[in-house]
């Protein structure tokens, strides 16, 4: 049952960790709860079609489709994420000033919003088709019902409760900071993902490494430890990094950083009435 | 970004030439147990690692000390890259049977 349970809580947490913090980049936002259920609900149905086709998927690109397909799932993600995050560079201080004014929900952007269920729904899909093959293992291995039946119920709530926990966590954060720390918090997850995307494809042999083990920390702090895990997940933490995933990294941090900048400042200029506001530096 | 896809698809072309060129080991999933359980390769050398399921559940290959993580069908082998590494031992674990799939990769 433990055994269950501990696997389960592992990737409903990283998922978990994902949608918590698209939730708060996304506070404020009319049908919010709608879309991020929307995401969660459509990543489900995604992880059973994957694991249903795990087969094909791995035999789809001469053996590594598991490795490619990861990847580009993770891409896609950093993609969309990246979106909103420039977007938001330009949009994220009259959210901001809206709410707090008016203390009510604001109408964001909806392609922004269109961006960030997708993200959802692309983090419950990878880790829910584990999950997914998991569970059916565990059932046609001969578990008993009551492992699942307990198990699996405790893991998702584990998982749930710590995304549940951070959440409320980053709602005591200052609004005026706010956007500008869940900005972050989405450029350091993107980074993240990139990095792991590149460890996928090094793992394929799509890539060259440059170094499997540009340092080792694991002592320090290990990827297994479930601490470990959950930086892994919020900032791309990894005890033993290739040197390609540290290129990965910082070329999603530094694109998005430039990114942002770049279109706060356009956005700025463009603006003609000063009264509002002073002009916005992230 | 589109960059970033491009130079995968150059390199995928000259990754591809050098896989033929490498050393395969095999591992074999057997009752939920890895044969052998250890496993001696050499260091500083990539190699290809064909890891084979025998068994009728699904097993992840994974190792977070040489940092790799595969899903293992039923009846199936998958192939995974790894290194070059340094001397030394590497823990690997099936992530699906953590109780009994466990096993040391040696790189002497």
């Amino acid at each position: 049952m433990l055994g269950v349970a501990l696997l389960v809580f592992r990737e409903v947490l990283e998922a978990a960790l994902i949608v918590t913090i698209v939730a708060a980049a996304t506070r404020g936002v009319v049908g919010r709860a709608r879309f991020i259920g929307g995401g969660i609900g459509l990543g489900i149905v995604g992880a059973i079609v994957v694991a249903l086709f795990a087969g094909a998927i791995e035999e789809a690109v001469g053996g590594a489709g598991q490795e490619l397909f990861n990847a580009c799932v993770l891409l896609a993600a950093v993609l969309m994420i990246g979106w909103h995050v420039i977007w938001m560079s330009s949009h994220g201080r009259e959210l901001a000033q809206q709410m707090q004014s008016v203390g009510h929900a604001v109408k964001a952007g909806s392609s922004s919003l269109a961006m960030l269920l997708a993200v959802v729904a692309l983090a419950v899909l990878r880790e829910g088709s584990e999950v997914v093959l998991f569970l059916y293992g565990m059932a046609a291995g001969g578990a008993g019902r009551a492992d699942l039946l307990l198990g699996v119920p405790l893991g998702v709530a584990g998982g749930t409760a710590v995304g549940f926990a951070l959440y409320f966590g980053l709602l005591r954060i200052p609004m005026r900071h706010f956007f500008t720390a869940t900005n972050w918090m989405l450029v350091l997850l993107a980074a993240g993902l990139a990095s792991s995307a590149a460890r996928f494809l090094i793992q394929a042999n799509w890539l060259p490494a440059w170094d499997n083990q540009v340092w080792n920390t694991s002592a320090l702090l290990d990827n297994g430890s479930v601490v470990g895990q959950a930086l892994h997940i919020l900032v791309g933490y990894e005890a033993r990094p290739a040197g390609m995933q540290i290129v990965f990294w910082l070329a999603t941090t530094v694109l998005l950083v430039f990114g942002m900048r770049w279109i706060t400042r356009v956005h700025a200029a463009s603006r003609a009435a000063p009264a509002v506001a002073p002009p916005a530096t992230a | 970004m589109l960059n970033r896809i491009c130079l995968c698809l150059l390199l995928t072309a000259s990754a591809t030439a050098w896989a033929a060129d490498l050393p395969e080991f095999q591992l074999t999933i057997k009752a939920q147990k890895f044969e052998p359980a250890q496993l001696t390769v050499p260091a500083n050398t990539k190699f290809k690692l064909r890891v084979t399921n025998t068994d009728n559940t699904p097993s992840e290959f994974e190792s977070t000390e040489f940092n790799r993580e595969k899903i293992v069908l039923p009846n199936s082998t998958v192939t995974v890259f790894i290194g070059p590494l340094d001397k030394g031992s590497y823990k690997f674990f099936d992530d699906f049977h953590q109780d009994t799939g466990k096993g040391v990769l040696v790189v002497e």
